[in-house]
Order: C-alpha cells, then structure tokens, then sequence
C-alpha cells in the first residue's frame, strides 16, 4: 500500500495487484494438500498435527491484530487461555457439543478482547505493550487464585466431549480432532481473507501504517482498532477452545507469558501481514519445538533465541517475506 | 503491640523486596529514556551478576560481600561487551524488532545459566555478621533485610545526589530529556549511553546478587521476574530513575502487604493495581506525557 504508482502501467499494475489479491492461485492449494498429506503419510503424528493447526489458527489471530492492525502485543495468551476456559467450562457445566463449546470459546476471547480492548487500544507503542502484558498477568493469576472455578495449577478436567455432529467421536488416535481442527482452520482462514480485503481490512492497514492521517481523514481509530481486536480475540478463543476439547484439559500455562511470547515468535518467523506466515510459522515453531524438547529443553531454547536475534536482523518479514523476496529477485533476473 | 511487631517486619521486608526491584530497574529505565529501547534481556543481566557471585563462593571460597564487588563488575563488563556487539542491532530495528531480539537474547541467557549452573533454585549465604534477627520488644527484623535496606538507600541517595549535582548527571538528564538537542550541543549521547548501559547492568548485578534471598537464582530468573521489573519500570514513567524508587516502593509495599493481609489473592492485587494505575497515568507517576 505504500508508495504513490507514477504512470498509468504501474497505477494499473497497483489496481490489479488489489482484485487478484482476492483469487485464489494453485499455490493456495499447498496448505491443505499439506494437511491431506500429513494425515495420510504421519498417522501416528495425529496429535502433533492438531497442535500444529491449532497453532497456526492463533497465530492467524496475532496476524490479524498485529500484523494488519499494528497492535504489538504481549498478551495475547489472555484471550487464547480465556477461550481454553470458555470451552471448558462450557463443556463442564452447559453442554458437551463441541461446535457450540467452540462458540461458547469464540465469544470469551471476543469479550474479554473488547473490554480490555477498549480500555487499553487508546494507548499505543511501549504502553501498549506493558499493558497487554499487564492485563493478561491478571487474568493469569486470577486464573490461579480462583481454584474453585478453573482448578487453579492443577488444571480443569473431567469433561467430556460428545460426538461431533452426533457422528463421529473423538477417537484415541485423533483422526476425528485432527479433520475438526483443521475444518475450523479453513473457515477462519477464510473468513480472516475476506476480511484483511474487505473495506475494514483497508482501513485498519491504513491506521498501521499511519494512523494520524488515518483519524485526519475522518477513522474512528480507536474504535475500528478495538474492533479488530475483538475479532482476533474470538479467533484466539476459538484456538484456545480447540485446545481445550482435544486436549480435555486445561492448565494455567494457557495463560501464560511463554504462550504470549511464543506466538508472537512464529509470528514472526513465518512473516507478518500476509496470513500464510502464520502458516508457515506455527508449522516450523511447534514442529521443531517438538522434536527438540523430546531431547533437551534448554537447547531448543538456545536454538530459538538464535534464530529468533538472526530472523529479525535478516529477515525482518519472516522466512515468507525471504522467500517472496528470493523468487521476485529471481523472476526479475529472467525478464 | 503484636500488630505493631508485625508491621514493622512486613514494612522492613516489604521496602527490602522494593529496594532488590529498584536496583534491578534502574538500568531499564535509563535504556527506555535515552535510546527508546526496550530491553527484556536486562533482568538477565541482574542473573548473570547473583550467577557470577554463585561461582565465585563455591568455587573460589569467597564470601558474599568479597564475590560482590567482583560480580558486579564481571557483569558491568559483559552489559559493555553486548552493547557495542548484539546491541548495535537491537538500535537498528523497529520497537517489535527489540521485543523480540531481547527475548532472543534472554533465551540465550537462559539456556547459558542452565548449561553452566543446572536448573535448581539456589540463593547465596548470608554473611554471618549479617545473619540472625534483630529484636527490640515484640519487633523483630531480618539483620540482613535491615542492611539491603540501608545498602539500596545509600545508592539510591548516591545516585540522586551524581544524578543532580555532577556534570555526568546532567549530560544523562539532557540526553533523557531530548536526544537530539542533546547532541546538538556537544554531549555524546551515545558514549553517554554505553556507559550508562553498563553502569545498569552493574545495578542490576547487585540487586541479583544481593536479592536472592527473595529472588532465588534459576535459569528462568531472567523471565520470571521480568515482569515486575517492567511494571516498575512502566509505573515509575519512563527514563525517570526518581519515578522507578517510588513505584518499586509501592508496588513491593503492596505486593509484600496484600500478600500477608489477603493471602487469598496473592499476587493478583499488585496487578490489578498496575492495570489501573497504568490506565490513570499510561506515562507512568513520573513520566512525561
């Protein structure tokens, strides 16, 4: 969006970039092709494959707000931990159906991302970070404090989930979590496309880039970005809510400084503002973290302070924003 | 009587736990004014000094006030080496870049302390002198809270006193206040900095080394009490070393009272007071808007 197109060759170069951003190519095809594959070629890996999507679903959600909406943030585990509850505690004392606790998740990220969105979004840079971080250490430790609701370190358990649809049940192996997880990634993704493309998707990538001009033009900034949140929000909590009924346990690590930072790294690692960087992201981070934690923590944590430092000295857009930049180069050598 | 020894201890151990959090967060709050850059790797700084101090009692068999000198500057020495190293690329990124780089820095932190020292909570010997209670009627205080207290005060007075009367401390205010015209005038800002980044993490070391009877040492020392020291940091205002002794005060006195008077809520009420107060005056007590 940046930059004014000169001659008329560009400027329809630029109006043409903006309709196919909204079709889809072969290469949008890969993601599912991969999903297919993994459940094909790795069944015995069902679980890990339903982390990874779940994860990729909440990184989505971090894209959304950080990525086109420009709020950093260090809580974003708040509204994830919040929907992991949400759908815990709905399937614990409402009703095990699973799309319903998935709604029930969806709607306590949204809530707790408006309120708190819209106390805090009338801050930006530094402050806004302190306060992401500070209101999701409180609900942490409001978690904790109040055992009687969320089980406090020893976690919520004992629910159930019913079968999806009434059909099929959650097996042992995970088949049945794995097409769920990765049923609700398609819809999100595509809601979250249509929305970075529709007019409020304009909008917010404008308050990123500038938001002063942005209100001069007439925005509600404030507003448009609390609405943003809201939508993330209800995108963590559906992650969160997913988590909640594979796993059928939730722990106070769903809350968690670690969560928040983690998120932001594959973020990060895969490229923001494009949304298959999430993709991308969530699949190294959880992959990679893994295997490595199976031989020894403390190395996985070495490797990754590593590459974060060199990610985002050399490749401040992610490993995406490389690779585009590789193939471009690439096609412009052969014109 | 009884509730007046009680009050006495909470007060004495309340403002020892503030003073531990006030060292640690002087150098971040400097780092935040001066140069804008958030800095997450500098609790890893006030590790590295109590880990320095760990090797050098066990190894060497010093005591805790011999180590103490050594530690800080060991770690003043590694805060120098990574500033004009890792650092330099720190500046050079966007806000979210120095989140995330200083993350990375801390996880390296984190993963060296393991490596070197395992992953076990320990704390460093009370010197004996310092070590037993001090009791007047139904009040009895730590000796050793009693001391940080007073240490922590001499360097805070120190500070205040290098901070308003010398020409260092006003070249470090002028480059708070406005970088730019700071160096429109002569001061090298950055040369200020470097010096002041290492004299941070020195602060740091000492509140590490000093605290670890409050803040035991482990490799997630660096995360786990980051926290609190950003809020210090966020409370106080930034760049104001001043707002930085007020809010460790407060937020340690309520922390260390709240707990004892509503342990049911534990460390739920010094958050709850953060949001607010960060809601109030988002600048910070001290800060300027």
């Amino acid at each position: 969006m940046k930059g004014t197109a000169s001659g008329p060759a560009e400027r329809s170069a630029v109006v043409r970039e903006g309709f196919e951003r909204h079709r889809f190519g072969w290469l949008d095809a890969l993601p599912w092709l991969c999903v297919v594959l993994w459940f094909v070629l790795a069944p015995g890996y069902l679980p890990l494959g339903t982390q990874v999507i779940v994860m990729i679903i909440f990184t989505l959600s971090l894209d959304l707000a950080l990525g086109y909406g420009g709020i950093e943030t260090l809580g974003h585990a708040a509204l994830f931990g919040l929907g992991a509850y949400g759908a815990g505690l709905y399937a614990l004392h409402v009703s095990s159906e699973p799309i319903s606790g998935l709604a029930a998740a969806a709607l306590a990220g949204a809530l707790a991302a408006l309120l708190t969105g819209a106390l805090i979004l009338r801050t930006r840079g530094l402050t806004l970070v302190m306060l992401t971080l500070a209101v999701a250490t409180l609900v942490a430790e409001l978690a904790s404090t109040w055992k009687s609701l969320t089980g406090g370190d020893d976690g919520l358990t004992g629910y159930q989930i019913a079968p999806l649809l009434g059909l099929f049940g959650f097996d042992l192996a995970g088949r049945t979590a794995y097409w769920y997880a990765a049923a609700a990634l398609a819809v999100l993704f595509l809601v979250s496309r249509w929305l970075v493309n529709s007019p409020f998707g304009l909008t917010v990538r404008g308050i990123r880039d500038n938001p002063v001009r942005m209100r001069m033009m007439g925005v509600q900034v404030t507003r448009r970005l609390v609405m943003l949140y809201a939508i993330s929000g209800a995108i963590a909590g559906v992650a969160g809510g997913l988590t909640a009924q594979v796993t059928k346990l939730v722990g106070l690590d769903v809350l968690g400084l670690g969560l928040s930072a983690n998120v932001l790294i594959m973020l990060i690692i895969g490229g923001p503002g494009r949304l298959y960087g999430a993709f991308l992201g969530a699949a190294v981070f959880v992959i990679l973290s893994d295997r490595a934690a199976a031989i020894n923590p403390f190395h996985w944590l070495f490797a990754l302070g590593l590459v974060l430092i060199l990610v985002v000295r050399f490749a401040p857009s992610g490993l995406l924003g490389a690779a585009e930049r590789a193939v471009a180069h690439a096609l412009r050598r052969r014109a | 009587m009884r509730y007046l020894g009680t009050a006495a201890t909470l007060l004495v151990d309340g403002i020892a736990f503030s003073m531990v959090l006030f060292l640690i967060s002087i150098g971040m709050t400097v780092t935040l004014g001066i140069m804008r850059v958030v800095n997450l790797a500098h609790c890893a700084f006030a590790m590295a000094g109590g880990y320095l101090a760990l090797a050098l009692v066990q190894h060497a068999s010093l005591g805790l006030m011999a180590a103490l000198p050594i530690a800080v500057i060991g770690t003043m020495i590694l805060g120098a080496v990574l500033e004009k190293t890792v650092y330099r690329w720190v500046y050079a990124t966007s806000e979210l870049g120095q989140i995330l780089m200083t993350i990375g820095l801390t996880f390296l932190m984190i993963a060296a302390a393991n490596l070197l020292f395992g992953s076990t909570l320990q704390t460093l010997p009370v010197p004996k002198p310092l070590a037993g209670t001090w009791e007047a009627g139904d009040v009895i205080l730590s000796t050793y809270r009693g001391f940080l207290v007073l240490v922590a005060g001499a360097i805070a007075a120190t500070l205040w006193a290098v901070m308003e009367y010398t020409d260092v401390g006003a070249r470090l205010r002028a480059a708070v206040d406005n970088p730019r015209i700071a160096r429109a005038v002569g001061i090298n800002v950055p040369r200020v900095f470097a010096a002041t980044f290492a004299l941070g993490c020195g602060l740091a070391a000492i509140g590490g080394v000093l605290g670890t009877q409050m803040l035991p040492l482990e490799p997630w020392y660096a995360l786990k009490y980051l926290v609190l020291v950003l809020m210090v940091v966020a409370v106080g205002g930034l760049g104001s070393i001043q707002g930085s002794f007020y809010a460790a005060l407060l937020l340690g006195l309520i922390d260390t009272f709240g707990r004892y008077l509503v342990p049911a809520l534990g460390a739920f009420l010094i958050y709850l007071a953060v949001v607010a107060l960060l809601l109030w005056r988002p600048q910070g007590l001290f800060g300027r808007s």
